[in-house]
């Protein structure tokens, strides 16, 4: 099975210029542990809201790849987004899942994708142009190669291991994080 | 019977939101935003966006911020309730933020139902940090709207706008 910092590694590697939005909790710690960066902007709250900041900078910057990479869990909090973006359809968004199946950061409780829940179907369902559930090394490649393409809005549930690695921690700075990441884009505080 | 569509509300309020550069208008629909909603669908230089639950667009508009664009949140009171915790990165970031809410459950409302959230509509705002404007007549609502967009995206304030149904109107039974 693969691991979600050996997932989130690779994303790391083949993002270039990508701006990436983070879900609470792990996937910020898995997003830090791979070296910060403005291009970066690390929720550390705000629940089922990592997919509409990502649809939000997507929007704003249609010509810039925006990544979102959460949780199962935050992403289940949020289900609604999926059908808010599908319906957007935003080519230069991906959202891409990290799932354990489990809360981690509460006690690991099963999450509903540990039972029956898809998230991939609920995104194709929803109108994403590419929506996969992703088990082995070999699809995590070929959907690296392709999620840049500017062909989205794509998703992917990465099916990761059960396990809570060491913390990252990001900088908690709201307003930093806020400032640094529009500097990226030239955009600066008033 | 429905609400009476407002013409002269959106007639009113598109402009001013041109005019501050507001790119987007997630909305959640209500009776008293429809007039805007519909101009929005026909003008190419502001663009609507349809959202399950207006927390999501509270999440939107920081995410257009962070691209260097503007939004203004429309919604009705009861969402205001779905908001809450969302509404934690407008102050944990200071982005700028404006909502425009119309409100139920005031000013002779029928459906007692929709009073619990419109009684608790400007505290819950408050108790996040979130500065309350209310409007109660037509000619002070551009005045209003107006000083809430400047505020906000001058000093990354965050604004909402109480329509009364004073204003909007009353949904007739």
């Amino acid at each position: 099975m693969l691991k979600r910092r050996d997932v989130t590694a690779k994303l790391n590697d083949m993002r270039g210029e990508s701006r990436i939005i983070s879900g609470l909790g792990s996937s910020t710690y898995d997003l830090h542990s791979t070296g910060d960066t403005d291009h970066n902007f690390y929720l550390w709250g705000a629940m089922g809201g990592a997919a509409m900041v990502g649809l939000g900078v997507a929007m704003a910057q249609p010509d810039s790849n925006v990544i979102v990479l959460t949780g199962d869990g935050e992403m289940l909090m949020g289900i609604g987004c999926l059908a808010t973006i599908g319906v957007q359809k935003p080519a230069n968004l991906s959202v891409i899942v990290l799932d354990n199946g489990y809360f981690g950061e509460t006690g690991m409780q099963a999450s509903h994708t540990n039972s029956c829940v898809d998230l991939a179907k609920i995104a194709a369902a929803s109108g994403f142009k590419r929506a996969e559930t992703i088990k082995t090394e070999q699809e995590l490649e070929s959907f690296l190669q392709l999620f840049q393409d500017a062909s989205g809005p794509s998703f992917a549930a990465i099916k990761v291991e059960q396990e809570a690695p060491p913390r990252s921690l990001p900088i908690l700075d709201g307003v930093e994080l806020k400032n640094r990441f529009r500097r990226t884009f030239n955009l600066f505080p008033k | 019977m429905s609400y009476q569509k407002k013409e002269d509300i959106g007639a009113m309020l598109l402009p001013l939101l041109k005019e501050h550069g507001v790119d987007f208008l997630p909305f959640v629909p209500d009776a008293g935003h429809a007039s805007l909603i519909e101009l929005a669908f026909d003008d190419p230089h502001i663009q609507p966006i349809v959202l399950t639950t207006e927390e999501e667009g509270v999440a939107l508009a920081c995410g257009h911020w962070l691209g260097g664009k503007k939004s203004a949140l429309l919604m009705q009171s009861s969402g205001v309730g779905n908001t809450v915790n969302m509404l934690s990165l407008i102050s944990s970031c200071n982005f700028p933020f404006v909502a425009l809410v119309t409100m139920r459950g005031n000013f002779g409302e029928f459906n007692s139902w929709q009073v619990p959230m419109g009684r608790a509509t400007p505290d819950v705002l408050k108790a996040m940090g979130i500065q309350v404007y209310v409007v109660e007549r037509d000619d002070e609502l551009p005045k209003v709207v107006d000083a809430a967009l400047y505020s906000a995206f001058s000093s990354d304030q965050g604004v909402a706008v109480l329509l009364s149904q004073n204003l909007i109107g009353r949904k007739e039974w």
